[in-house]
């Protein structure tokens, strides 16, 4: 084990991937000579060379179609697109056409590609480099879509992401990339893709979230515990397939719900949380299902108070626990 | 690199060819055309449905072109895909099952007329998305090229598909990385509805490759002995591992965009004046004039074809309907945690 950040983790669990398998080859914009806008590929060009270092043009929509005629081929992609907010030009490719070559064959082609998307804001990236993109892809049967939080996660749902045999969207919120530190064991190994985890046991009330608000939501849950408010955090990893068990049985035991995404609320990935446990665990609810989430604007603003504003925060997550724990 | 002068060797190659492989060649193509015809009958009858777009017109650049392929090379078209599909190999049955939506289709009903494909005859299928598939042909070719392949990916789409974004961003990275890839553009002179100079900057859509010096030429789509000439020297040029090649070919589609295109956009005559130089009936005489076989025999071939394309169709018709619950099936590798139930929302 080795204390690393998110982004070692990436680069670690990339780096050994690429070294067990040959068929492991990343592209993107800028990932071979340049080593990715993060350095999350920094040095792989001199380690495997321009063939599975595929340096792209700012061109998204044929980064993945690429990725996906490899994908179908016979290798394991893993293409980088540079900011999450840059993957719309590309969106037809990951519907219409990884999310549907398995369906469409009837299991002739699959897709096992990995899309890896930073994402998420708080880091003054302004309108066109803080969105999360996760409530598109959610949407659609044929994808997987991770956000993990932690360094072992990561690692863990990242090397399980390479090997799937079928398109994953890989969300790494770039706030968190060199934010938190966490174990990370030394060699490659994999977490079910899946399957959440409680971060935090508690009896009074359930918070889901991922990303940077559930280490916001953690840092919340702290203060409130002074007070005798036991918050359970959940962390579902994965957003589809979605661990639906634990989140009916933590709202079961807690019976109040908050869901934390930074995302616009309206239509959010929260909603269809939201949505599943007023259906399945209605009767054991206390009460009504609240969300804390971004607001309805078209995009992150730049300003830095504007930003702070449209960012669930520490406070607000505070704030909506001592509300619904009085409920 | 536009227009590069034919290899004058390429330009007899067909003269070298067996006269049994051309009466094959010919076979080929009589059912290409009467699977067309009998899916436009079956159409109108309502045992087809949704959408499907008619090769006739068209077979020469689809039987030229793959008469150079090994079971090795890879084929990935656009919508309009029958005729490709039965050019590569794919039995007119599973063909035609398909298009009724039936359990023995080609994807057992899921794709339908837009999406027939053999993964063993390396055909990758229709794609319905305009120009979605070029990138993915990019990826296809770069895959094998990393693979230390010595394949050729053909990828075809009409005139339509060289207007959009796709199309520019395959072709560039096809040059950056000097892929094994051969852009077929099948010229049929509209864009679903609208004529090609209406909305594309130059007519001539070879042109629009040269921007990337990728190797391109324009040709007669009609003759499927000339489409085989020119072809030749692509296909030598990419196997020589010196990247991609795109051919322009002129062609004709003889029903409309789709079923149910009432055609207001073109003259009878437009149509009649194509006909004249109908594939079929061009190969069938130069099979009679050069070749000596005769008429008679072309017509039991002609015969045969048709009985090939009637057990297919009786082959749909029997054939039962898929499950209901196959509706879950192949979403993802491992079985969906729902699936038995059909039930729309969740269990």
């Amino acid at each position: 084990m080795a204390e690393k950040t998110n982004l070692q983790a990436i680069h670690d669990t990339l780096w050994a991937a690429m070294k067990e398998d040959e068929r492991v080859l990343i592209m993107g914009e800028d990932v071979g000579a340049k080593g990715g806008v993060f350095r999350v590929t920094a040095d792989f060009l001199e380690e495997f060379g321009e063939e599975r270092v595929v340096d792209t043009p700012l061109a998204e929509l044929a980064i993945v179609g690429v990725g996906i005629g490899m994908a179908a081929n016979g290798l394991l992609p893993v293409c980088e697109i540079q900011f999450a907010d840059f993957i719309h030009p590309a969106f037809d490719q990951i519907v219409s056409e990884a999310a549907r070559i398995r369906y469409r064959s009837n299991n002739h082609w699959s897709c096992p590609m990995v899309i890896r998307a930073p994402y998420g804001g708080g880091i003054h990236g302004a309108l066109y480099h803080s969105q999360s993109i996760e409530a598109f892809f959610a949407h659609v049967p044929g994808l997987k879509v991770l956000a993990p939080s932690t360094p072992y996660d990561t690692a863990g749902l990242l090397y399980s992401a390479i090997h799937d045999p079928d398109p994953v969207i890989f969300l790494e919120h770039k706030k968190l990339y060199r934010l938190v530190k966490g174990e990370v064991p030394d060699k490659l190994f994999k977490l079910p893709i899946g399957k959440g985890e409680i971060k935090r046991e508690g009896r009074d009330l359930t918070i889901f979230a991922y990303g940077l608000m559930l280490h916001q939501a953690l840092e919340a849950a702290e203060r409130v515990a002074a007070d005798g408010i036991e918050v359970e955090v959940l962390d579902p990893r994965s957003l589809t397939p979605l661990d639906e068990e634990l989140l009916l049985d933590s709202v079961k035991k807690t019976s109040k719900l908050l869901i934390i995404y930074e995302d616009n609320e309206f239509g959010g990935y929260g909603a269809e949380i939201a949505a599943i446990v007023a259906d399945k665990a209605f009767m054991d609810l206390d009460a009504p299902i609240k969300r804390v989430a971004g607001p309805m604007v078209p995009a992150m603003p730049y300003n830095g108070p504007q930003q702070d504003w449209f960012m669930p925060s520490v406070d607000d997550i505070e704030d909506a626990i001592r509300e619904l724990a009085d409920f | 690199m536009a227009t590069p002068k034919s290899d004058v060797e390429h330009e007899t190659l067909s003269a070298d060819l067996s006269t049994d492989k051309l009466v094959e060649w010919y076979s080929r193509m009589e059912l290409m055309r009467r699977f067309e015809n009998h899916a436009e009958r079956y159409y109108q009858e309502g045992k087809i449905a949704g959408y499907h777009h008619i090769y006739s017109g068209q077979e020469a650049v689809a039987m030229g072109i793959f008469a150079h392929l090994g079971p090795d090379d890879h084929i990935i078209t656009a919508y309009r895909d029958h005729g490709p599909a039965l050019a590569r190999g794919i039995d007119p049955k599973p063909a035609m099952a398909e298009l009724w939506g039936k359990a023995t289709g080609t994807s057992q009903g899921k794709g339908g007329s837009m999406h027939l494909a053999s993964r063993k005859l390396h055909f990758w299928g229709g794609y319905a998305i305009v120009a979605a598939h070029l990138s993915l042909a990019t990826g296809i070719a770069l895959a094998e090229q990393y693979k230390g392949h010595d394949t050729v990916t053909v990828c075809m789409f009409g005139d339509g598909s060289t207007n959009n974004g796709y199309f520019h961003e395959a072709l560039n990275l096809a040059k950056v990385w000097d892929l094994p890839i051969l852009f077929v553009c099948e010229n049929n002179l509209y864009g679903m509805w609208t004529p090609v100079g209406d909305v594309s900057a130059v007519s001539d859509v070879y042109k629009k490759a040269c921007g990337y010096e990728i190797p391109a030429k324009q040709i007669d789509g009609m003759n499927v002995l000339h489409v085989y000439d020119e072809v030749a020297e692509a296909i030598d040029h990419i196997r020589a591992g010196n990247g991609p090649y795109f051919i322009e070919a002129l062609t004709y589609r003889y029903r409309g965009h789709g079923a149910g295109d009432i055609e207001a956009y073109r003259t009878k005559d437009e149509v009649a004046e194509y006909k004249e130089k109908d594939p079929l009936v061009q190969l069938a005489s130069y099979l009679a004039d050069e070749r000596d076989v005769d008429r008679s025999k072309l017509e039991t071939l002609a015969k045969e074809a048709e009985g090939e394309i009637n057990a297919a169709v009786e082959f749909a018709r029997e054939s039962e309907e898929p499950a209901l619950e196959t509706i879950w099936d192949n979403i993802f590798a491992a079985p969906f945690e729902d699936r038995g139930s059909v039930s729309k929302g969740r269990s």
